[in-house]
C-alpha cells in the first residue's frame, strides 16, 4: 500500500512555545484516520504543519513520498477548513466557491469540464439548486457542505478536514458523513481533525489521540483501531467542556495544564 | 460636444476611462482581502515619487510608478516578517510617503503648492501626451496580469490557506496584488489625484455589492459604475471648473448611496430569513436541498 503521509519526530513551536513534540504518524492510502484531541491538544497545529501552513521546528513531514518543501502534486491533496477566510467581504456565489477548488497554477484559466465538475460536486452534497445563491446566505452546515464540494470537485486522493461537523445541523452532518462514506468506499484517504467523532464513529478505520498526559507538550497518546481507550476519550470530552467553561470566564490559558 | 475639441480634454478622458475600468478591478481584490485602505497608503507613497520628480526634473508618472512599486514591495516585505509589526510598518511607510512628497516638493525650485495640489486632487489640463502613453502602457500591463493571475488571486483572497493547498503561491500573489494597487494609484494620479484615487478603487465595489450575488457580477457592475463616474465626473468638473478628483469621488459615493438605499429592502429581508432554504429542514417542511 502506498504511503500518503509520513510524520517523523515532528516538533512544532509557535512563537517560542513548544506546541507539539515527537509526533510519529504514517498514513497509508485508503485509510480513514480521525485525529482526536481537546482544544489546545495541538491537533490543529499538526494539521497546519502537515499542509505546509506552519513550519516544522524539527522532524520531517512527507506527502506521497516527497518532503513538504519539494512536494508539488497539490492536486492530490484537498483541505476543507472550518470556515472561509473572507467569505462575505465581497459577494461570492456558491458556484464560485466550489469552482475556486479547481484553480491552481496548472489550471490558471477556466477549462472545459470545470462547470460539470462543480455541478457534480454540488449534487453530491445536495446543494445543486443553490449554486447561484450567495455563499454567505447559506446556513453554517450548508456552507460546510459547499466547502466539501469544493474539495470533491478537485477529485483529490487525500482529504484533510478540520472539524467538519462542528456547529453543523443534524441533516448536514448526515449528508457530510454519507459523502465521506462514499469516498472511503472509493479508496480515498481521509484525515479528520475533530474533538468528537459524531457521525464519523462508524467510518474511521483508525484513531489517533493527541494530548498532553501530565501537562507537558502534546504528543500522540493513542494510535490504533477504534474505539480509542475510554480514559483518553473521556479526557478529550471533559477537557473540551472544561475549556468552553473557562473560555466563558475569560481565561483561556493552557487547557492541558492541571 | 465641444469639450472633445480640446486636446487636453481628450487626453484627460482617456486617462479617466482607464482608471474607471482598472481601479475597481484591483479594488475588488483589496476589499475581499480586507485591505480596502491599502490604495490610500500607496497614494501617499506615490507622492514621494512626485516630489522626487519635481526635485530631479524627471517625468512624474514613471518616477511615481517606480517609487510606488518599491514602496509596495517594502510594505509586503515587512508584513511578511511579522503580522503585528506589519500594521505599524504600514502606518510608518504611509506617513513617510506623504511627508517625503511634501518636503521634496518644497525643496524643488519653482514648484508651488499648486503643482502639488494637481497631483493630490487631479487636474484636467496636466495630462501630457507622453503621460497618456505611460498610463495606457501601465493599464495594459495591469489588465494582462489580471487576465493571467486573476483567478488565482480570487482563490487566494477567498482563503489563503486553501489556496496554498492548491499549490498557489499566496505570498508572491499578495506582493503582486500590492504592486498592482500601487501601479493603479499612479494611473489615477492625474485625473482623480493621489489623495482620492483609493476611493475609485473601493467605492464602486461597495456600490455594486449592495445587490450582486457573485464575485463576477460584482466586478462587472463595479467597472460600469467606475467608468461612468470617472467620465461623467471629468466632464462635470470641466463644466463647473472644479478639480476632477472630488467630482468623480462624490459621484461614486452618490452611486453607492443610491444602491444602498435601493437594496435596503432586499437586505432587510435577507437578515430576517438568513438561510431561506435552511428553514425547510424544520419539522414538516419539505427539504428541497
Amino acid at each position: 500500500m502506498t504511503v500518503a503521509l509520513t510524520c517523523q519526530r515532528v516538533c512544532v513551536d509557535i512563537e517560542a512555545a513548544c506546541i507539539l513534540s515527537n509526533v510519529d504518524l504514517t498514513i497509508h492510502e485508503g485509510e480513514f484516520v480521525a485525529i482526536l484531541g481537546s482544544n489546545g491538544s495541538g491537533k490543529t497545529t499538526l494539521m497546519r504543519a502537515i499542509l505546509g501552513l506552519l513550519p516544522v521546528t524539527s522532524g520531517t513531514v512527507d506527502l506521497f513520498g516527497f518532503p513538504l518543501k519539494r512536494f508539488r502534486a497539490w492536486h492530490k491533496l484537498a483541505y476543507v477548513p472550518q470556515r472561509l477566510h473572507s467569505a462575505g467581504a465581497v459577494p461570492v456565489s456558491v458556484h464560485e466557491v466550489v469552482g475556486a477548488g479547481l484553480i491552481s497554477p496548472r489550471h490558471r484559466l477556466p477549462q472545459r469540464g470545470d462547470r460539470q465538475r462543480v455541478t457534480t460536486a454540488l449534487e453530491q452534497v445536495g446543494l445543486a439548486e443553490r449554486r447561484r445563491d450567495r455563499f454567505d446566505e447559506l446556513s453554517g452546515g450548508q456552507q460546510r457542505r459547499a466547502m466539501i464540494a469544493s474539495a470533491l470537485a478537485k477529485n483529490a486522493d487525500l482529504y484533510v478536514l478540520d472539524e467538519p461537523t462542528a456547529g453543523v445541523d443534524a441533516e448536514s452532518q448526515i449528508r457530510i458523513a454519507e459523502t465521506f462514506s462514499r469516498l472511503r468506499t472509493a479508496g480515498r484517504t481521509v484525515i479528520l481533525i475533530t474533538h468528537e467523532l459524531g457521525p464519523f464513529a462508524d467510518l474511521a478505520t483508525r484513531i489517533v489521540v493527541l494530548g498532553s498526559p501530565r501537562g507537558e507538550t502534546s504528543t500522540v497518546l493513542y494510535d490504533g483501531p477504534p474505539p480509542a481507550p475510554d480514559h483518553l476519550v473521556e479526557r478529550v470530552w471533559h477537557h473540551s467542556e472544561d475549556v468552553v467553561m473557562r473560555g466563558d470566564e475569560g481565561s483561556f490559558l493552557d487547557p492541558g495544564a492541571k | 460636444m465641444g469639450l472633445l475639441s480640446y486636446d487636453f480634454m481628450q487626453r484627460a478622458l482617456i486617462a479617466a476611462a482607464l482608471i474607471g475600468v482598472i481601479a475597481p478591478l484591483i479594488g475588488i481584490f483589496l476589499v475581499q482581502r480586507r485591505l480596502a485602505l491599502l490604495g490610500d497608503g500607496m497614494g501617499h507613497v506615490a507622492l514621494t515619487g512626485v516630489g522626487l520628480a519635481f526635485l530631479t526634473g524627471l517625468a512624474p508618472v514613471p518616477t511615481a510608478l517606480v517609487v510606488a512599486a518599491l514602496g509596495a514591495l517594502l510594505l509586503e516585505l515587512v508584513r511578511a516578517r511579522s503580522r503585528t509589526a506589519g500594521d505599524l510598518a504600514l502606518a510608518l511607510i504611509f506617513y513617510g510617503g506623504i511627508a517625503g512628497g511634501v518636503l521634496l516638493t518644497s525643496l524643488a525650485s519653482g514648484k508651488s503648492s499648486t503643482a502639488l495640489n494637481q497631483y493630490l486632487f487631479g487636474s484636467l489640463s496636466t495630462v501630457a501626451t507622453e503621460d497618456v502613453l505611460w498610463l495606457v502602457g501601465a493599464g495594459a500591463l495591469v489588465i494582462v496580469i489580471l487576465a493571467i493571475f486573476g483567478r488565482e488571486m480570487f482563490a487566494m483572497t477567498l482563503d489563503p490557506d486553501v489556496a496554498h493547498v492548491q499549490g498557489i503561491r499566496t505570498t508572491q500573489l499578495g506582493i503582486l496584488l500590492t504592486v498592482l494597487a500601487a501601479v493603479t494609484v499612479v494611473i489615477g494620479m492625474r485625473t482623480v489625484g493621489l489623495l482620492l484615487v483609493s476611493a475609485i478603487m473601493i467605492v464602486p465595489v461597495a456600490a455594486a455589492q449592495q445587490f450582486t450575488g457573485s464575485f463576477r457580477s460584482t466586478a462587472v457592475v463595479a467597472v460600469i459604475v467606475g467608468l461612468t463616474c470617472s467620465v461623467l465626473g471629468l466632464t462635470t468638473s470641466f463644466t463647473l471648473d472644479v478639480p476632477p478628483g472630488p467630482t468623480i469621488v462624490l459621484l461614486a459615493l452618490g452611486a453607492f448611496l443610491v444602491a444602498a438605499l435601493a437594496a435596503y429592502p432586499v437586505r432587510r429581508r435577507r437578515r430576517r430569513h438568513p438561510h431561506s432554504s435552511g428553514r425547510s429542514l424544520s419539522p414538516g417542511g419539505h427539504s428541497h436541498d
